[in-house]
């Protein structure tokens, strides 16, 4: 294997941390870092443009939206329900998928073939559907769509960790626990859990940016948590309204999600690099 | 044998079909009554009345499903609230403009990706595979829809070269394939260049290398052929991916695709309409994935004898 340069794991993990934890600390601390309430309307000053205008309004460093709300202030609370979003669903999906992944594995035979049939039935079918489906019946809410996207990638887990569960199954240390009498969920706990859990961390990380990535496509196509909430989405959709007039707005809601995104990305590749040297290549 | 497959895996196909239509049903009918949505205010007992028996509303559950499933036989899904005409007309009318938007971008995305893909596996580690694999890395973080709008903002409203959005001859049809294809064109260079930089590493090749051919000879006539399946195999896997990337496509530039028509009759409650168009892109994409698996075995007896 080659020695790699700058572009290693470290830098990865190092710049992607950096980047998502600008935004989870953006997202705590909204009430005291956004400039504005990302509600409060001025319609004097609609649709201004930010700093690089000179027609910019004093005040608005990123320029306004239709009604007048500061952009900026949007965009920091936007940051809360997207990550509010992408990481409940993604601890959702991930204990779903985990548990009936190692059940799988551990009990094979009928159990095996029922959940894991079930898994490939719904890996054909295309997850936003079922999410569009759901949204559509239930109604957009932020709960509503943790259930949704957290139920419509269960799979992904699942398969993963069955096919670590099996192989572990026939390992010595796994066989004493069985012997000794140790119950299924004992075995889980502390024995397949802590041997999945790197791969299981990888997955789960850039999981979160697909779900993120999910979110904000249901919200530009209506299907999100319903205007006004500031959501990156939102944001977007609205100013995909009106991009002659006021490009900024869709292009900076834009660029929040995929540097969000893109770190997220970055750190999830980097984490993989250092748990697993093997998969460099890939 | 290929045949006895082929009929095997069609007579699956109910199966995942009744799945799709279970969940269509139970989502659709036990959440909100269309005909509350449906009609407005000023509605009289009587349009009430023939609306929910045309739905067949008044029935147990139960009843409206065998109802559903017997009227689905016959490729019936009822009258369209919203169009005139029959749910599985209106959706088959829309079905062509998807294709061709689906068709051209997926086509699109796999000459490139994979030629993408073949110069960084070609290349690996030098300038052409850092600045491709990056740009693929950073295109897999791109929201789709953002993408579409830079597109418009661009060709459409800057230098006015391309409609902003709508139907008609092959002007319309670059920025949406573009769209579409952007979204799957990541994932395909990234596959093929693992795959290539796989097959690098086998016996055979190393094999032909050493018998004196040529590294070009070797590429084109020992790891290209192998590197059809693996790919072929993750178009499978795409193909869900493509119709959702379509679904968003088609709503940003007004392509009067299903995938649009299916976001317009959610937000009209068109029942007839929504389970039509979710039962063809759950059949079209189960065909599809068909397709692909026969033609895996046709190119690969390996494959065959497993």
């Amino acid at each position: 294997m080659k020695k790699r340069g700058w572009f290693g794991e470290r830098f990865k993990i190092a710049v992607g941390g950096s980047l998502v934890a600008l935004v989870v600390l953006a997202a705590i601390f909204a009430p005291l870092i956004a400039p504005w309430d990302p509600y409060q309307q001025d319609l004097m000053a609609r649709l201004k443009p930010g700093f690089w205008s000179p027609n910019a309004v004093p005040g608005h460093l990123l320029g306004t939206d239709n009604y007048g709300r500061d952009l900026l202030s949007r965009l920091i609370y936007g940051s809360r329900l997207s990550i509010l979003v992408g990481v409940s669903s993604m601890l959702l999906s991930a204990l779903i998928g985990s548990v009936a992944g190692v059940i799988a594995g551990l009990r094979g035979g009928a159990t095996e073939q029922a959940i894991m049939r079930f898994a490939d039935a719904q890996m054909a079918f295309p997850d936003i559907l079922l999410a569009i489906l759901m949204v559509a019946a239930l109604g957009g809410n932020a709960l509503n769509l943790i259930l949704v996207l957290g139920i419509s990638r269960w799979m992904v887990y699942a398969r993963i960790v069955f096919g670590l569960t099996r192989t572990l199954r026939q390992r010595p240390f796994v066989e004493a626990a069985t012997l000794y009498g140790g119950g299924d969920g004992y075995i889980m706990r502390r024995h397949i859990l802590p041997q999945v859990m790197p791969v299981l961390i990888v997955v789960a990380t850039l999981q979160v940016a697909q779900m993120i990535l999910q979110e904000t496509a249901l919200s530009f196509l209506g299907l999100g948590i319903p205007p006004p909430a500031a959501t990156w989405g939102n944001i977007l959709a609205e100013g995909s309204t009106r991009l002659f007039i006021a490009p900024w707005i869709a292009n900076l809601a834009g660029l929040a999600i995929i540097a969000l995104v893109w770190g997220v990305n970055m750190l999830g590749n980097g984490l993989r690099e250092h748990y697993d040297p093997r998969m460099v290549g890939q | 044998m290929i045949a006895g497959y082929i009929l095997r895996r069609l007579a699956f196909l109910p199966l995942t079909l009744l799945l799709v239509a279970f969940a269509t049903f139970i989502v659709l009918r036990l959440t909100g009554n269309p005909v509350d949505i449906f009609l407005d205010i000023n509605r009289t007992p009587e349009q009430v009345e023939a609306l929910t028996k045309r739905l067949h509303l008044d029935q147990p559950l139960p009843v409206q499903f065998l109802i559903f499933l017997g009227d689905l036989l016959h490729g019936d899904f009822g009258e369209s609230l919203q169009f005139t005409g029959s749910a599985a007309v209106v959706v088959w009318e829309r079905v062509g403009a998807t294709l061709q938007l689906a068709g051209t971008a997926l086509a699109l995305a796999v000459v490139l990706g994979v030629l993408g893909g073949l110069i960084c596996a070609v290349w690996r580690d030098r300038a052409a595979d850092a600045v491709i694999s990056s740009i693929a890395i950073a295109g897999q973080s791109m929201p789709s829809f953002w993408l579409g709008l830079l597109l418009i903002e661009f060709f459409a409203l800057q230098l006015r070269w391309l409609p902003t959005s709508g139907y008609g001859d092959l002007k319309h049809l670059v920025l949406p394939a573009v769209t579409l294809a952007t979204i799957l064109l990541p994932n395909f260079v990234l596959i093929t260049r693992t795959a290539i930089l796989e097959l690098m590493g086998e016996q055979f090749v190393v094999t032909g290398r050493s018998k004196g051919m040529s590294r070009p000879r070797v590429l084109v006539t020992h790891i290209l052929p192998n590197a059809i399946n693996p790919v072929l195999s993750f178009l499978g896997i795409q193909l869900g991916h493509l119709m959702a990337g379509s679904i968003i496509t088609e709503t940003i530039f007004a392509w009067p695709g299903v995938g649009r028509l299916l976001i317009n009759s959610i937000s009209h409650r068109d029942v007839p309409v929504v389970e039509a168009a979710v039962f063809f892109i759950a059949t079209a994409i189960a065909l599809a994935n068909l397709l692909v698996d026969v033609l895996q075995m046709l190119i690969d007896p390996r494959i065959r004898r497993a």
